[in-house]
């Protein structure tokens, strides 16, 4: 498997990195068009948010791949203030401190999955996920073992 | 340089070259706004096939090109979104008013003109 890619996100020219590295990354696991521009989209916001929210922060892509599914784990932590309503931040129409409140509801729309934790003392931490299945079969198998 | 701006005439054709950062999103809309005025141009179309992603930085940026020209006179046509951009806008939930597009840089001219000639009829 292949390595996890750090990006550190300092100014807004980090953000074209990020989302080049994340559209890479995706290609080489063999995400499907087009899951790679969705992840790339996601990851520009959370980016972004670091930027203009923070200052700086990191940006962890991190592969996953087994034999029935693959898929990109991505990391975005910064060491700031923390986001003080996290409900808000995630609902559509919230306007944070510089109207920046459509990017984190819209990157979760792009994902499968999508945390955000989040406190003064320890700063942000977003976690996005995307997955896919190698094939249909195991797409059945998977959702026949959640069923149990 | 990571947007080619020609001019055509009464438009302007920006071509962006490259994935942009965010400094030179506002940088290339500074520079349209300002040249509205320097050439009487009318209309502005704007290739955005180079782009690989349009965030909703990008998108509120290209809505503030297409108003701020309008205040100056001049309409924008955005061409070349990709097909893969496109699914993620819409499931991105973006708002695109007041973009107009157009699926080549043809078509872009030709509905400038029809909307400029309008524009001289309305105002004649």
């Amino acid at each position: 498997m292949e390595d996890e890619v750090r990006v550190s996100i300092d100014s807004d020219a980090d953000l074209v990195i990020a989302r080049a590295e994340a559209r890479a990354m995706a290609e080489r696991l063999g995400f499907p068009r087009p899951d790679p521009t969705l992840i790339a989209t996601a990851i520009s916001e959370v980016a972004r948010n670091i930027v203009v929210h923070v200052g700086s922060g990191e940006i962890v892509l991190r592969p996953f791949q087994d034999s029935a599914r693959y898929g990109l784990v991505v990391v975005a932590s910064d060491e700031g203030p923390g986001i003080r309503d996290i409900e808000a931040a995630l609902r559509d129409a919230y306007s944070g401190r510089s109207g920046l409140g459509l990017g984190l509801p819209g990157a979760r729309r792009l994902m499968d999955e999508f945390e955000v934790v989040s406190d003064a003392d320890t700063g942000t931490t977003v976690t996005m996920r995307k997955w896919r299945y190698r094939d249909e079969l195991a797409r059945l198998r998977e959702e026949r073992r959640r069923r149990g | 340089m990571a947007v080619a701006i020609l001019r055509q005439g009464a438009y302007l054709i920006a071509s962006i070259q490259s994935d942009l950062s965010d400094s030179e999103v506002i940088e290339l809309r500074e520079e349209l706004t300002e040249l509205v005025g320097d050439y009487a141009t009318r209309g502005i179309v704007i290739d955005v096939a180079a782009l690989d992603v349009i965030d909703s930085f990008v998108a509120r940026s290209l809505r503030s090109i297409v108003l701020s020209a309008k205040l100056r006179g001049a309409e924008t046509i955005i061409v070349g979104i990709q097909p893969d951009v496109a699914i993620a806008m819409v499931q991105f939930r973006l708002n695109l008013e007041p973009l107009r597009v157009a699926l080549d840089l043809d078509a872009a001219i030709a509905s400038l003109d029809r909307l400029t000639r309008r524009g001289a009829v309305d105002g004649g």
